[in-house]
């Protein structure tokens, strides 16, 4: 017989257009609890997607100051990163001074193309009355072309011996606005810690290693040694004559340290690449990190969801009951109901991401000078977590109305 | 052909056990027209659930049309209801938010009938009744009398061969329960077996079997 109920009424799953318009039906018919349930999850999508592309936004603004350097940079500064093992040295050993000595040996191996040497301090800058806290690099004309300098005004350092500490500088921007105002610099005189410089140049503004062109002041090097009474080079960049031959440059640099520093391994090299990975790194962790802390909230759109789904239920037990009589199975009402959860999580999603779109549009209206964008891949990440928070914290919910008795739910209240 | 054997339900209210149908058997041959009267709390609501599937007995046996539904699995029982019983209920359970051509169309839509078969179905069913200008009217613009025929289409359009009616004119007044009663008499004339559940004795005369139960038992059956 049973059979023959099978010829007789042959079983159709619903169709799935039904299912979206009975759901969504369902879903908007309570206005108060649909706007409340999509506010959260919009805010918990929003606050996801924002904190990630602003985490991203970072990354590629650092990343994009690190690559105009050069690609063929390697940075060498005193002192060792990396600890070799065995026991310490019995006699205390402090790394050796980098000195304006070791970095003219460098130019002599021959795959090095450039190199120079840099002294980083911050002094007082006067002229007249008029006195400026800028940070003072003490370098050689060669940096002009390894860091891709550019100037406003007059010409960089003069090239030559790097010990001869003539005294002239290059001024940012902004520091020569703020000690000449619109006068002009060139050929004008300042004062440098106790020491006079005569202005030769003027740098464009710009923003290169993380600081600020515009508040720099470019000396020799001899004379930044003197201005700040000390030897030791704060790094030396090495320009490499290719990008294949990074490696052996690096190796040369260590050898010809070593020899001159009686056979300690006490600098360390770094490349471009290197310093990228690194910081690569480090902003992914914190972009995620940050990510994680956001999705907090998402739990809490989640729970809210499921709180108000419950709700749904049992406000709706007599429904429940009627579509069962109807021949509605456990697992088609577990559907209906997961369908609506993920329905409103996912309107609440969309809602979400374009709040963030317009909030990161709006942040980068308001500050022009970050690159600021929407990160690829948090839309698509964020839609994907609000919907399977929609669906698992609507499972509860779902299989509680599955569960409901026809009888009991149909009983008059 | 609704045959039951020895029905037993007991419900555990708090510490106590209500026996809420006591070895009940009847049978009931096809397009039969029975009411099942009695005083509130004596079991014929939890009949007129076991008949419906929507309750099962603690022990028992239920055959409709020759099958043994008592034994069939939850998914299993849900088809039985769908295709072979239709359910009028006294407070017309339809969905408020839905209009009337959509609460017709629920037991095809769940049954996964195409759009414009369901289309074709629900027209006719709202034609029949006297519902066709009411297609798009949602239950609170419906009058009472109304909301009733828009469950009955319900209940009927998936051709079943039983309808269960539990108290369907208890909520409507005097003319309006008439009309429901006539249309449902009318499906009956058509072959569907009809079961009302009633306490009204006017409405209980008019079926030609009647059913009387006390305390969980069949009391009189004629």
């Amino acid at each position: 017989m049973t059979g023959n109920e099978n010829i007789a009424h042959p079983e159709h799953p619903m169709q799935i257009r039904d299912i979206l318009s009975f759901s969504t039906h369902a879903a908007t018919a309570n206005r108060g609890r649909t706007l409340l349930m999509l506010l959260a999850m919009a805010i918990a999508v929003s606050s996801v997607v924002v904190l990630i592309s602003l985490g991203d936004s970072a990354r590629h603004y650092v990343i994009d100051q690190f690559a105009t350097l050069g690609t063929n940079l390697l940075i060498v500064l005193p002192g060792r990163s990396e600890t070799t093992g065995g026991p310490p040295p019995l006699l205390g050993e402090t790394p050796r001074d980098l000195t304006l000595e070791d970095a003219m040996a460098l130019t002599r191996i021959r795959t090095v193309r450039r190199v120079s040497s840099i002294i980083a301090g911050s002094a007082p800058v006067s002229v007249g009355h008029l006195e400026r806290e800028l940070l003072v690099l003490g370098s050689t004309s060669e940096l002009y072309e390894i860091r891709h300098l550019a100037l406003n005004q007059g010409s960089f350092l003069p090239p030559g011996e790097p010990t001869r500490a003539e005294a002239v500088c290059v001024i940012g921007q902004k520091g020569k606005k703020e000690l000449f105002g619109n006068q002009p610099a060139i050929g004008k005189w300042l004062r440098i810690g106790d020491r006079r410089f005569r202005v030769i140049g003027v740098l464009s503004p710009g923003v290169s290693l993380g600081e600020d062109l515009g508040e720099v002041v470019i000396i020799p090097v001899a004379a930044a040694q003197a201005l700040f009474n000390r030897s030791s080079l704060f790094r030396v960049l090495v320009e490499s004559t290719s990008s294949e031959g990074m490696e052996q440059t690096r190796k040369a640099i260590l050898d010809t340290i070593r020899v001159r520093h009686e056979g300690e391994d006490d600098i360390t090299v770094i490349t471009q690449d290197a310093v990228l990975t690194t910081f690569d790194r480090i902003f992914k962790a914190l972009t995620l990190s940050v990510a994680g802390i956001a999705a907090i909230s998402l739990v809490v759109a989640g729970i809210m969801i499921m709180n108000v789904m419950l709700v749904a239920v049992s406000n709706r037990r007599a429904e429940i009951g009627l579509l069962k009589a109807l021949g509605a199975s456990r697992r088609q009402i577990l559907g209906l109901f997961l369908t609506e959860s993920t329905i409103l999580s996912s309107i609440g999603a969309g809602i979400g991401l374009l709040l963030a779109l317009l909030g990161m549009r709006l942040a980068a209206f308001l500050f022009p000078e970050f690159p600021l964008h929407l990160a690829p891949w948090s839309s698509t990440i964020s839609l994907g977590v609000a919907l399977i928070t929609g669906i698992i914290f609507g499972v509860l919910p779902a299989r509680r109305a599955a569960d409901l008795e026809p009888a009991f739910a149909l009983a008059r209240r | 052909m609704i045959s039951l054997q020895h029905i037993e339900r007991v419900f555990q209210v708090g510490d106590e056990e209500v026996h809420a149908l006591r070895d009940v058997s009847m049978t009931a041959a096809g397009g039969e027209y029975i009411a099942i009267m009695g005083p509130s709390g004596s079991g014929k609501s939890s009949l007129l659930n076991i008949l419906g599937l929507l309750d099962r007995p603690d022990s028992g046996s239920y055959e409709l049309d020759g099958v043994k539904v008592s034994e069939l699995d939850e998914k299993e029982q849900a088809r039985i209801r769908r295709h072979k019983i239709g359910f009028v209920f006294q407070f017309f359970h339809l969905v408020p938010r839905l209009t009337a051509f959509d609460n017709i169309a629920l037991p095809l839509m769940l049954a996964g009938m195409k759009q414009d078969e369901r289309q074709e179905r629900v027209t006719a069913a709202l034609a029949a009744f006297g519902l066709a200008n009411r297609a798009q009217h949602r239950p609170d613009q419906l009058s009472g009398g109304q909301r009733q025929r828009v469950a009955i289409a319900r209940a009927t359009i998936m051709q079943p061969s039983v309808i269960l009616a539990d108290e369907p004119t208890g909520n409507l007044d005097r003319n309006a329960g008439i009309e429901v009663v006539e249309i449902l008499e009318e499906l009956n004339h058509q072959g569907i077996t009809l079961i009302i559940v009633t306490h009204d004795p006017e409405l209980g005369k008019r079926a030609r079997r009647q059913i009387l139960m006390v305390d969980g038992r069949i009391e009189d059956d004629r």
